[in-house]
Formats: structure tokens, sequence, C-alpha cells
């Protein structure tokens, strides 16, 4: 993290014969470490993190603790059965376990969330780089494409890319990471514009330093923050996105326990067996909270000056 | 701000351009025949020949843009390979639908949105706070689907308060003129249709209204948070007004200028929850016309709603740019 040293506070550093000090007899306190204390300080950084780490563990662990194929019809004659202790959230209209079916889902939407996430992360923050690094035309092109992407309200483009492409969960991925792109390359490029004229990377320039290696090694690492909070806020909204086009029978295909499918599946039986809407909704709830939580701490760990 | 809007003009055109060339692609990145996706693998030779002619698709692909795009620019979206109607008429009738749904959404969302983010930012951290903190969190997290779907049937299945769907109960009819059921059922003179277009349209619209209520609470209560720090605030204050009066018509009034130009950025979003909530609540918009035309590959119409939908956005987000322009000139001479 010695990258981010540089994004130091400078009230941390006291006076200069005191900074030399302190160095010695105190461990050093990084950016990185004071963001991490920040954000256990943080109500909201600390629920975000328990939220997230039961459904990674609840999506881990299913099938070490649950070793059953949730896709499976189990038995009719116990369809649709209110939430009972051996059904805690009750059974669907084909007799299977709910509960063992939103658990199984968490792998599904996290998986999404996490896969998506990486590739717009990587896709946009490079196309943010080239557009803010080397500008003019590079950026009037990339930023145009990325307008153009940004013009249509994304779940119709999302949806009108599955109902071309198909239905399923790589095209859900595929279609949810396009939509995601232009935020990236837009968060990228506004760093990278102010970046770019910093001595340091004036200097690195000067030495002799390539392009590349300057994007990459002077100009990325410092604009990391505002890209790990989009990032956290993205698997989130690419959870929330994909359970929509699940819902909408256009996302992951049943008998996946997919939660957006689950819901759509229990909408003719609302009035008599609402669970099987509640459970599948509360998840997806639940598991986004936990990333916008989470989002939101960071950014106030990470970015202390915009807290008020 | 001649030369900023002109600017921003011109920067419109290769967006627009970029969106119908993304809409015009779409049908052709269809795998295989698009068709024979469309008419189904036991379509006679002759329509397929038919539809393939009708569309264009035997000319090369730039003349068929242009020819697509010429006859765009003169109000025809093509025919719907259904039930055969002009796409741009019914088009019409749902776009009217779905802005009434939005329009009454967005003033739910920013009556209790902004309401709640001056409450917050004045009882700043305190329990209130707190819970409306949570509480936008919350409402961001949660599937718009899901809570319609709960309020359907906590109140219209549970306790029939509201009905779950449509736009009027199915014995009662409306001359239709602009559109929108609460500006003709006004133009009748109805006082009963009126109310009864209105009880349609509360849940449907409420459930819309929470896309862009949190988001509108946090940036409210941030905004206030800003202006009350300020040195006329205090000055107000410190001259003696009420504190009423230094809330609503110093800090508020200035708070506010933020938020109204984020309402109009929220349309996206409210035109994609506007998809959601309109399948749910059999609501005849643009959302459910375009979802159905989807699941029965009726790719005209899907074309022709995308289309309108994302000009409709650019449109709106350039108005609202300009707007904050004409309220904030430092926007003007940056970028």
């Amino acid at each position: 993290m010695s990258a981010t040293a540089s994004l130091q506070p400078s009230d941390q550093s006291g006076g200069q014969s005191g900074a030399l000090g302190n160095l010695s007899t105190q461990p050093p306190r990084s950016l990185s470490r004071d963001a991490w204390r920040r954000l256990f300080a943080s109500w909201n950084g600390r629920v975000g993190l328990i939220i997230i780490l039961i459904a990674l563990a609840t999506a881990l662990l299913a099938p070490v603790v649950n070793p059953y194929d949730p896709t499976i019809d189990s038995d009719l004659a116990n369809a649709r059965l209110e939430p009972s202790v051996s059904h805690p959230f009750g059974t669907d209209r084909l007799g299977r376990d709910v509960f063992r079916r939103v658990v199984h889902g968490t792998r599904i939407s996290l998986t999404i969330g996490f896969v998506v996430v990486i590739f717009t992360s990587v896709t946009g923050t490079v196309l943010g780089l080239i557009a803010g690094y080397f500008g003019k035309s590079f950026d009037t092109i990339i930023m145009r494409l990325m307008d153009i992407v940004l013009a249509f309200p994304s779940i119709l483009l999302a949806i009108a890319i599955v109902a071309v492409r198909g239905p399923g969960i790589f095209n859900t991925i595929l279609a949810v990471a396009l939509v995601g792109m232009p935020g990236y390359a837009r968060v990228v490029r506004s760093m990278v514009l102010s970046l770019r004229e910093r001595d340091y990377v004036d200097a690195a320039r000067m030495i002799g330093s390539s392009d590349t290696r300057i994007m990459f090694l002077h100009i990325l690492p410092n604009s990391l923050s505002p890209i790990i909070v989009q990032m956290t806020l993205g698997v989130g909204g690419a959870i929330l996105f994909a359970a929509a086009l699940g819902f909408l029978g256009l996302g992951v295909q049943p008998p996946a326990p997919e939660w957006g499918a689950m819901i759509s599946d229990g909408i003719p039986f609302l009035r008599q067996s609402p669970h099987l809407v509640f459970f599948p909704g509360m998840a997806i709830m639940l598991t986004v909270l936990g990333f916008n939580l989470l989002g939101d701490g960071l950014r106030d760990a990470l970015d202390p000056q915009l807290r008020d | 701000m001649g030369q900023y809007i002109a600017r921003r003009l011109l920067a419109l055109i290769p967006v627009l351009l970029g969106v119908s060339l993304v809409v015009f692609m779409l049908i052709r990145m269809i795998p295989g025949d698009p068709v024979i996706i469309m008419l189904g693998e036991r379509a006679r030779p002759e329509d397929i020949e038919r539809v393939r002619e009708e569309m264009g698709f035997n000319r090369p692909i730039y003349v068929q843009y242009i020819e697509w795009m010429g006859r765009i620019v003169r109000g025809d979206l093509g025919t719907s390979i259904i039930n055969r109607t002009a796409v741009m008429d019914e088009l019409k009738y749902r776009l009217s639908a779905t802005v009434e749904m939005i329009v009454v959404g967005m003033i739910i969302g920013m009556i209790i949105g902004i309401s709640i983010g001056i409450i917050s930012a004045l009882r700043r951290n305190t329990w209130i706070d707190l819970v409306t903190t949570a509480g936008a969190l919350i409402g961001v997290s949660m599937p718009i689907y899901w809570l319609a779907l709960i309020l359907i049937y906590a109140l219209a299945v549970n306790r029939q308060i509201f009905p779950p769907s449509a736009r009027l109960d199915a014995n009662l009819e409306v001359v239709r003129r602009s559109g929108f059921m609460l500006i003709d059922t006004l133009l009748m003179g109805d006082i009963r249709l009126f109310g009864n277009a209105l009880w349609h349209l509360i849940l449907p619209s409420f459930v819309l209204s929470t896309v862009v209520m949190p988001i509108l609470a946090r940036l409210t209560r941030a905004s206030m948070l800003e202006v009350m720090r300020q040195d006329y605030v205090r000055t107000a204050e410190a001259k003696g007004l009420v504190r009423r009066v230094v809330i609503v018509r110093h800090a508020l009034k200035n708070a506010l200028l933020p938020i109204v130009t984020v309402v109009g950025l929220q349309l996206g979003g409210l035109l994609g929850g506007a998809l959601l909530t309109e399948t749910i609540f059999s609501w005849p918009g643009m959302g459910l016309w375009t979802y159905r035309a989807i699941l029965s590959r009726d790719y005209p119409i899907v074309q022709g709603a995308v289309l309108v939908s994302a000009t409709i956005y650019v449109v709106v987000n350039l108005l609202v740019d300009i707007s904050y322009a004409y309220l904030d000139p430092r926007i003007r001479y940056s970028d």
C-alpha cells in the first residue's frame, strides 16, 4: 500500500521533527489502516460486513450443510405448506423446501454479483484510464460510447440484450455488466483528469516511465477509493438487477433457485401462500442492503471529507 | 447561455445516432434468422418472405439503416408483427399511461422524500435521523416488484382497500382525449370516475415513488446540512428570525436547487421501475407493452419502445442540464 501513502492526511504527519520520532515508537498509520479502523467504527460498515459474511458463508457452505439438489421436485403431496419447524419458509407449488432454495439461491446471486462487478470494474476502469489519460479523440470516442449506453434506461437495455441473446445466467451477467460499465469509466476518468496534473505524475514522466506504467502504477492506485466504493455498491446493484431479470423470466431459468424467478413463481398463489413471494424477496433485500451498507461505510471511511 | 445550449445540442446528435444504431442492430444481433424467430419455425415460406421484404432484410445493411432512419424521422416506427397495427399509434396511448404513473409517482416521491430529508437534517444524529437513514438504505435495496406484491397482498387481496390492477374498474368507461385518465375523467366532468382513476393510480404510483424517495431523502438531508452551515443562514438566525422562516425561506429554498435537478436525472430509473411496476399491476403502459412484445418476439414494438424511451431520457437529461446551467452559472464555463 505504499502508493496510497501519498494520500495520507496531512494532519497525521505532525511537525517535521515529530514525524521522525513517531515513526520509531508507533506502528505506521497508512490510509488503508485508518480506513479499516473507521470502517469498523461506523455502524453501517459493521452491519454491512456482518450481513455479507453471513451471505458468503451461506453460499459457500450450502452444499456442505445442505447436500441436496434444490431443483428436484420433491413431492407434490406437500405442496405449498405454510412455514413450520420442518419447513421454516414453507414449501413451494412443487413441494420443494423454500428455505433450502433460498439458501442455495445465495450462490447464484452472489456469483452473478461478483462476476459482474469484476468484469465491469476492470473494463470500465481501463476505459476510464485511457479516456482520462490520453484525452483528445480517445476521450471523445470512449465517453461518447459510454453516453450511448447511458442513454438507455438501464433495465430496458438489459432486457433488450437478454431478449435478443436469450435468457440464462451468462447473458444475464453480460447484460448487467454492460449497463454498469459507464459508471466506472466516468468515475475513473474524472479521477485521472485531476491526478494527471499532479507533480508525482510529472516526475514519473520525466524519469522516463512509460504511459502504461504511469497509468497503472501511479494513477490507478490513487483512484482506488472511489472504485472500491463503486464496486461494493455495484455488487448489490448487480444482484438487484439480475433478480429483476429473473423475475421477468428473462434471467436465470427455473428450476434453478434464483430469487427473482422464485418470486414470480409464487405470484399465482399470492392470496393463499404469500410466503412464496415474501422469503425470496427478503433474501434479495437483505443481501443488497449488506452491500449498500458496506459501500456507504467504505465511502465514509475512505473519504472522511465527504462526511457531514 | 446560448452557446452552452448550442454545445449541448450538438453533443446530443452523436448520442442519438448511436442510440438509433444500437436499436437498429438489436434485431440483427439475434442469432439465427430473426424473421423465422419472430414468426416461428412453422411459418409459411411466403409469410417469411413477406416479412423479410417488409423489414428490408434483403437489402445491404447500410441501406436498411438509412431507410429505417428515414421512416423514424417521419414518425413511422413500423407495424406490429402480431396484430398488424402501427407501432406509433399504440405508443401514444401507452406512453400516456406510463407518463401519468411516473408523474404521480414522482410527486409522491418528492413530497415524502424531501420531507423526510428535511426532518432528518433538522433532527440530525437523533433516532429519527437514524431510522430515516436506515429506511432510505432499505428502500434502495428493495426489489420494487417485491414491494408491489407485498402491498397488493396487504392492501388489495387481504384487505380490499385498493384495486390490484388496471386503470379503471372494468365496468367504467372513459372518453379518451389526452390519454391521461385523471385529465380525461375531469374533462368528462365525472368526479366519481376521477376518483376511481385516482384510486387505481395510487398503489402503482406509490410503488414507483420508492425508486426516487430514498435518493431524494438522502440528497435533501445532505443539501440541507450543507446550506444550514452557510453564513446567510446564520445571519438570518442572528437577526432573530423565527426558526421556521429561516428554514423555509432561507435554507430550504437554496437546498432545493440541486434536488430539483436530480429529480430529472432519476427519470431513467423511473422508466425502468415503471416496466416492473406495470407488469405487476397490469398497467397498460409502455413497460408492460415492451415486456409483452419481448416475450412474443414482436421486435418492431421492442425497437420502437426502446428508441422512444431512450430519446425521452436523453432529451430530459439535456433539459435538466440546461436548467441547472441556467440556475448555476458556474456549470456553463466548466468542462
